[in-house]
């Protein structure tokens, strides 16, 4: 069971009060009608899937209802911290700052 | 290889059966391979055996980092069955189906193959009408289905609370009398043992850590016990195939989620078919030694780590209780987690790559274990060919881009 701090409530919950909805920071497309076959694939198909760090957005379903973003371990179940929507995570994989 | 018989039981007999033969040997790995396949689980080792015996290719090393069998293979349902939707994965799997009926006598090697038939319940109104629209689907592709109303489900599982007091009605099922269960440690001894016997070199205890390329095409594995040389090179690492992807800067649609599963402690004989339900998400056999097997799902979020949130076995053991309540007191033995690669559509990924000679099968999801003898068959194909087998051309890794998915979520059996 994992503990979720949800940075709006300020406040520590159990893993089943929340949704988890996937990889975060994914940019929505800025011009649609341009993308290739390959980017709209890339864009709806394709996630990181990380053995380590990894980012990813949360939903405090059973309480404010908003979403927010963790840095998590994938494979100890770690959780380094939650930050809101718009804010950059403090922790990040060697590879994504090279 | 010596064959097993009745004679050859009988003559072991007489030697209190303390000099059977190696079920398969233990060599050192050559300096060179036509085929390199990376994970000894029942879809590699099925590949190796299938290269083997239908396609003359036997200079094939199978590299397993851990022991032969131990990853989802060992920690599956060990369900079968083809009732899928979609024309392109119903093929496949019917493809898988008909093996499994011959399996035992092809490999001489006893996969303990149960047709006991499978039972997807359902609930509500519009379960009743997804599953008379997936039966029709079925029978239309020659795989025989039914559609069972309540009275004839609890003719066949008389365990089940088919009440109108239950706290899941069970209006109807699907039934496919063909489907049921295999012994899953069996099919990977079963493929290792026979692809052992052509000349496949089983190399366990040996971890991929880098795929060699040289001018563009793959070359061979670097492992740690050194570099293989391959002329091609196939990954059937379920959960872990991103992570092979990636060592040649591949990125694959998929998603790694633990999935679970537990067994109870050994009761007497109590259900005599497999259990599926959907809505609920609980599904249920009895094993020959007794146990209660009974799957879970997938956490919702991402994860590496071989064990399941709690809250995901408490809810699938809640619906068993409401669905079979005479099992309340059972106590389960144990509980388990597998990495399962999970893809946009439910549908596994059987392909080419843009790079020369490598190979991946993967995205199998929570439901691969029933495909392991067509999915080696048709990847045997594809690899030896360098050409998609008819029946893994719709799988390809293409889809994503190209748009043509084949949504298989309603008949994958664990939702994600
Ligand atoms: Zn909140």
């Amino acid at each position: 069971m994992l503990h979720l701090f949800c940075p709006y409530c300020q406040e520590l919950r159990e893993e089943d009060e929340f949704h988890y909805r996937g990889q975060a920071h994914i940019v929505r497309p800025k011009d649609p009608e341009s993308l290739s076959d390959k980017e709209w694939g890339d864009y709806l198909f394709f996630r990181h899937n990380p053995k380590g760090i990894h980012h990813e957005m949360w939903y405090h379903v059973s309480g404010c209802r908003r979403f927010f973003n963790v840095t998590r371990n994938t494979v100890t179940y770690d959780i380094y911290e939650t930050y809101k929507i718009g804010e950059t995570p403090a922790v990040t994989a060697k590879e994504e700052t090279e | 290889m010596s064959r097993y018989s009745v004679f050859s039981l009988f003559k072991h007999a007489l030697s209190h059966h303390e000099n059977w033969q190696k079920v398969w040997r233990n060599p050192t790995p050559k300096d060179v391979y036509d085929v390199v396949i990376i994970g000894g689980g029942g879809h590699g080792l099925a590949t190796a055996y299938y290269l083997a015996k239908e396609h003359g290719i036997t200079n094939v090393a199978v590299v397993e980092k851990g022991y032969l069998g131990g990853g989802n293979t060992a920690r599956n349902t060990t369900i079968l069955r083809s009732n899928y939707l979609w024309d392109e994965a119903a093929h496949l799997f019917e493809h898988s189906m008909k093996l499994w009926e011959g399996l035992s006598q092809d490999l001489n090697y006893n996969v303990m193959y149960s047709p006991r038939g499978v039972l997807n319940l359902g609930h509500n109104l519009q379960d009743m009408r997804d599953i008379e629209r997936r039966v029709n689907a079925n029978r239309l592709n020659g795989i025989d289905g039914e559609v069972l109303n309540a009275k004839q489900v609890k003719d066949i599982c008389p365990l089940l609370d088919c009440s109108d007091r239950a706290r899941y009605p069970v209006l109807g099922a699907s039934w496919q009398a063909r489907g049921g269960v295999a012994r899953h440690d069996a099919v990977a001894w079963g493929f290792a043992r026979a692809a052992d016997s052509l000349g496949v070199d089983l190399l366990q205890q040996t971890e991929v850590i880098g795929i060699r390329r040289h001018e563009g095409a793959v070359c061979g594995v670097e492992t740690n016990r050194g570099f293989i040389a391959a002329k091609k090179v196939a990954c059937v690492t379920a959960g872990s195939s991103s992570l092979l992807a990636k060592m040649v800067g591949m990125e694959l649609p998929i998603e790694s989620h633990p999935l679970q599963a537990c067994v109870s402690e050994p009761i007497k004989p109590i259900l005599d078919t497999v259990v599926m339900s959907n809505a609920v998400h609980g599904y249920m056999s009895q094993s020959d030694k007794g146990d209660l097997v009974i799957g879970a799902g997938i956490d919702s979020y991402t994860g590496y780590g071989q064990r399941g949130s709690f809250p995901v076995i408490e809810h699938t053991l809640a619906a068993i209780c409401e669905m079979f309540p005479d099992v309340r007191r059972v106590r389960m033995n144990r509980a388990w987690g597998g990495i399962v690669d999970t893809t946009p559509d439910a549908s596994p990924i059987i392909s080419k790559t843009h790079i020369p000679g490598l190979y991946f099968n993967c995205g199998w999801g929570t439901g691969g274990f029933k495909a392991t003898p067509g999915s080696g068959n048709v990847f045997a194909h594809t690899i030896a060919k360098d050409e998609p087998h008819p029946l893994a051309k719709p799988f390809s890794i293409d889809r994503f881009h190209s748009g043509h998915l084949i949504d298989e979520h309603g008949a994958a059996g664990v939702a994600h």
